[in-house]
């Protein structure tokens, strides 16, 4: 997903010379070194300096610039934080803070690395939308709506690399609205970012079992599609939320909350990450796995629904 | 070469200090020493440097504000309705900035994040072909927050001599002066240059002398003025008393104050 953004916002950035990157010491993958030997001076690397690279990206969209803050996510949202909520969201700035990696993407690099809690801390800001694609297709509609909205400030959690596509048979990517990229009639998993192919998984090797199960990616977090879920929740008698974020703050507590404001009697699972920091390495699938997060763990709790 | 009228900024000075503390009577808590130390500083930006409509304004240094505040309202662009309803549920004026207020381009209050939206802001300039240039106003306690040193490296990096910098360098914050909590971060104006800035020194109170330093620029990279000032300036009991960074005066102290405001001059 991380070349599908350089190249969508390189796109877009080539008829649109308000947006520029700005980068804290990530080396530009891709696209994004062909943008940066294009338009030297619309990509700034501030270095190893996050607080001025969101302070510098609100005084360029107050002058009329759209720029995309960049880098690891742990890096471009927790260190920066009270920058990104005074000078983005407080004064409400189209800027994109893109966090690369987002959950434990960086599995081997320790929990310095780990961007577990940014969809909580994120959805917690007035102002702030938070967007998290599942597939390098969702990337690139999602990197295309923000590289031309003009409200306000994005948090666009992305993967690492090398994800595959699991939405060509799904409807377009539309803001703020809640993709079935997978029908069903029995179950239903929800979930966002790259961990949704694990929902995929889980859902062939139920119906290898009989159970039909649908896959929806909530890729916008906020604002949070809640009559869409609700519509879902009710056509579905079990469902399984599954994310790559700690266990509150996030979709698995709001799921639970539609459906108490709905009414519906649907059985909810919430699968997440450890509410700890885990003192593991490994693949970014081992890793997940120490979290308790594997297809067969969701395709379980959908069975003891 | 200067054309600064320096005795009239001494009367416009005299008249905001009257105009702050008239106000102060209408509120519990205005951030008067404050005001009052980067208010030479201030004027000059606004009365001497700014070009109209082109130049821009970051006041960092977010709750010293009410200088900002009463020199908007003497160029009309501030309502003088709004400076009555200042802290009032009534008004739009609160103790710190807020962006889209008449006059104000970026909201400010918590510390060390003016420059960095100012750097922003000269880099976009320079960007857009734009000649403007952005002026911002930084406390010494500001120079505390390592944000504020990301954003001097940074504007140095980018050779932003569109951007100016001038520093109220009144050495108090919360608790104590800032020479005793950061005695090893004198001379200042050294460390700027250290970073690769163009730097000038002044009395901050010295509205002349300010405009001096900051006309005589050489220009190629940004500019920081580092003006020692007074907190409380003007007002004989409210000079270097930390209480006032804060409090308003009572009717006593009302009176007394305004009894004995004279012109400041260096």
């Amino acid at each position: 997903v991380r070349n599908t953004f350089a190249r969508t916002f390189y796109e877009a950035a080539r008829t649109d010379s308000r947006l520029c990157v700005v980068v804290a010491d990530i080396s530009p993958a891709g696209s994004m070194e062909q943008f940066r030997k294009e338009y030297p001076k619309r990509f700034v690397n501030t270095g190893v300096a996050e607080q001025i690279m969101i302070g510098m990206c609100a005084g360029m969209a107050m002058r009329g610039l759209r720029p995309f803050a960049y880098t690891i996510a742990t890096f471009a949202l927790f260190r920066p934080y009270e920058f990104i909520r005074d000078d983005l969201c407080y004064q409400d700035l189209p800027v994109t803070v893109v966090g690369v990696g987002g959950g434990v993407t960086y599995s081997t690099l320790g929990g310095t690395h780990h961007a577990m809690e940014d969809v909580a801390i994120a959805s917690a800001l007035p102002n702030m939308r938070v967007i998290a694609p599942c597939d390098p297709e969702e990337t690139r509609a999602a990197t295309q709506w923000c590289t031309t909205q003009e409200e306000g400030p994005v948090y666009l959690r992305l993967g690492k690399a090398g994800e595959p596509v699991i939405t060509d048979k799904a409807p377009p990517f539309e803001y703020g609205k809640v993709r079935l990229i997978r029908d069903g009639r029995d179950a239903l998993i929800l979930g966002y970012g790259p961990i949704l192919k694990m929902g995929i998984d889980a859902a062939l090797s139920l119906e290898a079992r009989g159970l039909s199960v649908g896959v929806a990616s909530v890729h916008t977090l906020k604002p949070l599609d809640r009559e869409g879920i609700a519509n879902l929740l009710a056509r579905f008698p079990r469902i399984a939320v599954v994310e790559e974020m700690v266990p509150s703050g996030g979709l698995g507590d709001a799921v639970k909350a539609i459906a108490w404001d709905n009414g519906l009697a649907c059985k909810i699972r919430c699968l997440s990450l450890k509410h700890e920091f885990v003192h593991s390495y490994g693949s970014h699938g081992e890793l997940l796995a120490v979290h308790g997060l594997d297809p067969r763990a969701i395709a379980r709790a959908l069975e003891s629904a | 070469m200067s054309t600064f009228d320096a005795s009239a900024a001494r009367r416009r000075c005299l008249k905001y200090r009257r105009r702050i503390l008239d106000v102060s009577q209408r509120v519990g808590a205005l951030h008067i020493a404050p005001a009052f130390s980067c208010l030479e500083m201030t004027d000059v930006i606004y009365h001497g440097l700014m070009r109209n409509r082109r130049d821009l304004f970051v006041m960092s240094k977010g709750h010293g504000c009410m200088s900002q505040y009463v020199i908007l309202e003497d160029l009309g662009i501030m309502p003088t309705d709004e400076i009555e309803r200042y802290c009032s549920s009534a008004g739009i004026l609160g103790a710190h900035p807020d962006r889209g207020n008449p006059g104000i381009e970026a909201s400010t209050g918590s510390l060390g994040h003016g420059l960095g939206i100012g750097v922003g802001m000269a880099y976009a300039e320079k960007l857009k072909g734009e000649d403007s240039r952005v002026y911002v106003v930084l406390s010494d306690g500001e120079l505390q927050e390592g944000s504020t040193w990301e954003a001097v490296m940074t504007a140095a990096n980018h050779g932003l001599d569109n951007l100016l910098l001038f520093v109220d360098m009144n050495d108090f914050s919360g608790l104590e002066r800032m020479s005793e909590a950061h005695p090893a971060v004198y001379p200042v104006a050294e460390k700027f240059r250290a970073f690769g800035w163009e730097t000038g020194e002044a009395n901050g109170h010295d509205a002349a002398a300010v405009h001096a330093a900051a006309s005589a620029r050489q220009g190629g990279k940004p500019f920081v003025l580092v003006g020692k000032t007074v907190k409380g300036r003007g007002v004989s009991f409210m000079e270097h008393v930390p209480i006032w960074h804060y409090r308003s005066p009572n009717k006593e102290e009302y009176a007394t104050a305004v009894r004995e405001l004279v012109e400041v001059s260096a």
